[in-house]
Order: structure tokens, then sequence, then C-alpha cells
């Protein structure tokens, strides 16, 4: 059955029905059992399976990651999440030089099958420490695989085949995202890592998105579409494994780049994906391909700073037409019609 | 004289011989540069090495450091891997992919030794943690040094340990010496390294590192203590590298120690005085020992030659093993 869930739900719904599959899967983290739920992501996990699978932790990210990981080279499947990306970078060592490293550097012989969830933040003053896109530091490393749903369906695909993959899988969840809805299945379904997923045919630009700049790739999509451009929205889902393929298919079909990243520009993911398709599709290139990123700053908090912080639809739009020599029109930069720009909807309230 | 039996003693004494000479012989053979790795020999730190891991059940798990030879072999890592992957061949416990500093050998519980100091410490903790969730009453031993006892893991995997009193005993092997530097540049004074682990709640004991049997019967202790579930134990036993941090050669001479602090520590060698021990009261003779080094040397020589005749790993292994399927 198929019904409507919000992509909070979609994540809580996967986590439990990996859990009931197999009694290896456990999760920690900051807040996992608080009354909010990591967002609602965990609520009520720890009522059904138990203190001993669903639990808080030290504040200790660093060598709680450790003890993933040595739990996971015996035969567990530990999901850690981090309410918010930046707090895992106290993490790094142990993501970058064990998780990643633990089956190549003695060749084979043991798997970190281990997930980390990892929340971006956005708006309401999160501020330079809890907003940062960190994507393209773990994606630049061998032995991790990174994805990044966009939609609730995906959330729980994407969600069910990183707990079952046998490798260390770091997921990252935009906070805007938490509240879309989508048709989510029931029942228990994988969506692949490394599978980019078309969300919009087009035929004169690929616009590729990753994570909720998917959402405003297809936006972007609607207003060319008003000025008579038909644009292809390809979103990522993964960086690591890339879907060359995909991007590279529907580059050769439209012959024009544009990728809208959560990140900033500088060695980000988005230089990644200009350059496979320079590399390797230049031949099929109509114009140079473009990007719209964050600003080469930090997130500032104050609103009368942030405010032109975060490129949406618009931005988008205008930098496609630009890329085809159009006119850009003022129109484009307008704020979204009841909509503050540090808040995904009007449903949210703060402070997180 | 100790209640140990007189086969305890010989394989006590027996552990210590085999690691001092494959030691010796890594040490003879690295000016060949057929060795292309880094290593740290662990010469003089043998009896904290054997003592700890001859208290343990072939099934229980260990974890070490950038200096893992001797926990590696006394846990009873394969001779043959471990000089093979020092050679780089393919024959090694890692394939080639690790070397020295990559040791492991899951058949012997020897779960793996990483050279990014302290970070086995947490992952340690984590294996005693899934086999707190499985059931088991598996201990985990963590071998490192005193200056890992400075990193931010150290303390956080202490605190978790504690706080769900695995099954672990972490053991502190304290060397004076953190590369070049003495302990007075990184630990106050008047705080021992026993002391943090009482700091946060956990069992401890601290004694001479070089008296094989004592550290045999504070580790036995001490992993009774940890399996029985009731909180990990903290051992911090007192030695000292005779040779550089990371090489073959003796470097009393460069400025950071002297001579004669060297020498003080040479006589508390742990084999002379076992030896010494042994004979004294009579549980070996002169001849014995003597006939026990020379089978070492030929078991030892036997792996070196097998290391050099394996074969190198083929180059395309190199892209080989990055994810797991
Ligand atoms: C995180 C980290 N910092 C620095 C180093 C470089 N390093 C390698 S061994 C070592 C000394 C460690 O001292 P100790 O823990 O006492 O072990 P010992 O060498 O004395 O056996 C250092 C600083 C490292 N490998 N990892
Ligand atoms: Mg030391």
């Amino acid at each position: 059955m198929t019904r409507e869930l919000k992509f909070s739900e979609a994540l809580l719904e996967a986590q439990d029905q990996c859990m009931a599959a197999d009694p290896a899967v456990y999760i920690m983290g900051l807040g996992v059992p608080d009354p909010t739920g990591i967002f609602g992501t965990t609520l009520g996990l720890q009522e059904k399976y138990g203190v001993n699978r669903v639990f808080d932790m030290p504040l200790a990210e660093n060598a709680m990651t450790g003890v993933a990981i040595g739990s996971a080279l015996v035969g567990m499947r530990p999901v850690m999440t981090h309410q918010r990306v930046d707090f895992a970078t106290v993490a790094m060592e142990q993501i970058i030089n064990q998780a990643a490293k633990w089956h190549y550097m003695f060749d084979g012989q043991v798997n970190v099958p281990l997930v980390i969830r990892m929340i971006i933040g956005r708006g309401w003053g999160q501020g330079p420490q809890h907003s940062q896109s960190l994507q393209a530091m773990f994606a630049h490393v061998p032995g991790l695989k990174v994805v990044m749903p966009t939609t609730a369906y995906d959330a729980k695909g994407l969600l069910i085949s990183a707990i079952e993959d046998n490798n260390p899988v770091v997921m990252l969840e935009h906070r805007w995202l938490y509240g879309i809805t989508d048709k989510v299945p029931e029942e228990f379904y994988r969506v692949p890592l490394g599978k980019a997923h078309i969300m919009r045919e087009g035929t004169d630009v690929t616009i590729v998105g990753l994570s909720y700049m998917s959402l405003e790739s297809l936006r972007a999509a609607e207003l060319l579409a008003e000025r008579g451009i038909n644009a292809e929205v390809l979103d990522l889902r993964s960086l690591r494994p890339l879907d060359e393929d995909a991007i590279l298919t529907s580059v050769r079909k439209t012959g024009n780049l544009v990728m809208a990243d959560t990140a900033h520009k500088m060695f980000g993911a988005s230089a990644e994906i200009l350059a496979l398709a320079t590399e390797k599709a230049f031949d099929a290139l109509k114009s140079p391909p473009r990007r719209v990123t964050l600003p080469d700053h930090p997130a500032p908090t104050s609103p009368a700073l942030a405010d032109d912080f975060y490129p949406r639809a618009g931005h988008i739009a205008a930098e496609v037409l630009r890329q085809l020599g159009r006119d850009v029109d003022d129109a484009l930069f307008l704020p979204p019609e009841g909509r503050h720009h540090d808040q995904p909807d009007s449903s949210f309230k703060g402070p997180f | 004289m100790s209640n140990l039996s007189k086969d305890t003693k010989l394989t006590l004494y027996r552990g210590m011989l085999y690691i001092r000479t494959v030691e010796e012989r890594i040490a003879e053979l690295y000016p060949e540069q057929e060795i292309r790795c880094p290593v740290h020999l662990c010469i003089g730190q043998e009896a904290a090495e054997v003592g700890s891991g001859m208290a343990l059940e072939r099934s229980d798990y260990a974890f070490s450091g950038h200096r893992s030879h001797g926990h590696y072999l006394a846990k009873g890592g394969d001779l043959k891997s471990m000089m093979a992957e020092i050679y780089g061949k393919s024959t090694g416990c890692a394939g080639g992919k690790g070397g020295s500093m990559h040791l492991i050998d899951l058949d012997a519980g020897f779960m793996g030794a990483v050279p990014i100091v302290g970070s086995t410490i947490p992952i340690g903790v984590g294996t005693a943690f899934g086999s707190r969730l499985k059931g088991e009453d598996r201990v985990t031993m963590i071998y490192f040094g005193d200056g890992a006892t400075e990193t931010g893991v150290f303390h956080e995997s202490l605190n978790f340990a504690a706080l769900h009193k695995l099954s672990v005993v972490f053991l502190c092997e304290n060397n004076l010496y953190s590369v070049y530097s003495p302990m007075n540049v990184r630990q106050p004074a008047g705080r021992t390294i026993a002391d943090l682990a009482a700091a946060h709640g956990i069992e401890n004991h601290a004694a001479d590192g070089n008296d094989v049997e004592t550290v045999y019967s504070l580790s036995k202790a001490a992993v009774d203590t940890a399996r029985r579930g009731t909180g990990p134990v903290f051992l911090e036993f007192s030695t000292y590298r005779w040779r550089e941090h990371c090489g073959p050669d003796f470097d009393n001479h460069v400025g950071y120690r002297s001579e004669e602090e060297f020498k003080e520590w040479q006589k508390k060698d742990p084999l002379t005085r076992y030896r010494e021990l042994l004979i004294a009261e009579g549980t070996a003779t002169e001849n014995e020992l003597a006939a026990l080094a020379a089978e070492l040397l030929v078991e030892v020589n036997a792996a070196v030659q097998f290391a050099q005749s394996s074969e190198f790993p083929a180059p395309v292994g190199a892209e080989q093993r990055v994810y797991a399927s």
C-alpha cells in the first residue's frame, strides 16, 4: 500500500523495518530517544526495540564512531545519527582514517557496515556551525559511500539500502526536506545507492540538483518553462558512487549543464560534476557549464545578513537564462510568496 | 617462588624470547632495505606484552597501535603472515596493503592495529560493546602507550566503557616517551596515568611492566573481572623501549634521553631477569634455555625465509577491495 508520508516519517519507517528485519541493526546518537526523536525520525523506536537497540550516547562523537565501527567489525549494523553535520566533524578521524579504511587496509578481511546519518541545518539563525553542507569532504574519501535523498520515497529506500550495505555510508539529510511529503509504499523496498533520478524530463538544459537544491531546481524548471525553456532535472541522490552515466546521458541530450549544490563552490561536488561533463562529454556541450552554490563565506546568523546566502529557484533559472544568452528578469529574484527566506514553509516555527 | 606452574613459566619465558628474537632479526635485516615500511620495535617491552597476551583466551579480542608486533605475537598471531606483511608480500596478513603498522589475525582474535595514535581504543571498546549486544562473554584487550592517554578518544572511550561496564582491559605500556617527547612536557607531575582511569571510575593497577609474572597475574585477574561484566579494568605497566622510536637502531646519542637512563633500564631487562630467576629457582637449566633460543631462531628464520621468498601482490590489487560487496 502506498500513502503520503513526510520525509521524516519515511526515515522512521525505514529504520523501523530494518530493525524488525535484522536484530543486528541498532541506533545510537545524541537525542535519539528524546521526546522529539531527531525531528521525528526515531520516535517510538526505543519503546518498540528497547534500550539495548535504540539509545542515547555520551557527547563523544569521535569515540562513539569508533565504538560503532568496532561493533560493526563483529557483526552489528549500527546506525548513528548526528543532529547536525557540523557535529560529525569531531569524528572525522574515525570516519576517514578508520571506517573508510578497515576493509581496504586489511585486504577485505573485515567489513564496516555502518550508517552515519547527518542533518544539514538551514535558516532560523542556524549560523556558521549548525548549517554546513560538507558532502564533498566525505565524498572525497574512497571507502565511504555518500547519499543525499531529496524525496520521502528515496529517503526510505536509500536508508534501507544504506543499512543493508556492507560499507560505511554517510547519509546527509537536509533539514528543510523533513516536512516534504511524497507517496511512500508501506512495503520494505530499496533505492539503489549510486543511482541518480530524473525528476523532470527536458531537452534544453540539464539541471543537476543535490538534496534540497533538487527541489529548487524543479521550481526553476517551472520558471524556465514559463519562459519557453524545457529543463531536465536530475536529482543526484548519491555522490559516491556517482552515477556518471545518468549525468553524461542527460548532458549529451541537452548540451547544457547547470549544477545546483547545497554547498560552497570551490572544490565542491559541483566542481566534480562540471569536471566530469567537460572531461567526458566536452563535444556535446553547447555552452560552458555553470553552477549555483553558496557564496564563499560561512553562513551568517542574523536574518539581515543571511537573506541572500541561499540561492533559490530564481537564481538557478537565471543561471540557465544567462547560459542560453537570454535576458534575466528581476521577477526571478523575488522571494517566493508566503515564505520567509529562513523557513521552508509556514509550518516551521523554529528554533531548529 | 611464585605458584605458577612450570609450564606457565616456561611459556611466559618462551613468549618473550620469541618476540625478542623476531624483533632482533627485523633489526638485523632492516639495513638490507627489503623491509620498506616503518617498523616500531618493542624490544625491552616483551614482559608487558606476553604477560597480558597469555592471560587472554584465543577467542578474546585484542587491538593495538603502531608498536604492535609483540601484541600480535603474544595473542597468537601467525608469524609467517606478519613477516610477509612487513616485507609487503601477497602472503602477508593484510595482503601487503598494511605493512608493519597494520597487523591483523582474525583467527587469533587479533582484530587489528593502526598507527593513528589512540584510534583503536574506541574501536576495541566497540567490539566489547558488540560482544555485550550479542550476549557473548569475550574480553577485548586494548594496547596503547603513554602518549595515547593524552588523546581525546582515550577519555571518551574510558567513559563509555565504564558507563556500560564493558568487558575491556585497557593496557597501557608506559615507556616514558612519545617519540622524543618525555612525560614532563606532556603530562602534569604528580598525576599518574592510572589516576586517569580512577577518575573515570575504572578499577586500575600500576605495576612493574618488566616483571612478567606480575604482569601475568594482574592481567589474568583483570581479564577475569572484565569477563564477569562488572566493569572494565585499566592496567598501567612501566617499561622502556630500547631502540629508536621507529627503526632498527639505538638512538641514545641524539639527545632526548641519556645513555645512563638506558643502561638503568637494560639492567631491568625482562628476559635476563626472568632467565636468571628460572635458573635460580630450578625451573629450567641454562642448557634448556639455550636450546629454546636456538629452536626459536630456527622458527623465526623460517618465517623470514617464507616472507622473502613469497611473491609480491599483483599491482592490480591496489585498486581492489576498496568496498565490500
Ligand atoms: C594522532 C597521531 N598523532 C601523532 C602521531 C605520530 N606518532 C606516532 S607514534 C607516536 C608516539 C606515541 O607514543 P606512545 O603512545 O607513548 O607509544 P610508544 O611509541 O611509546 O609505544 C606519535 C606521536 C600519530 N601516529 N598519530
Ligand atoms: Mg610511549
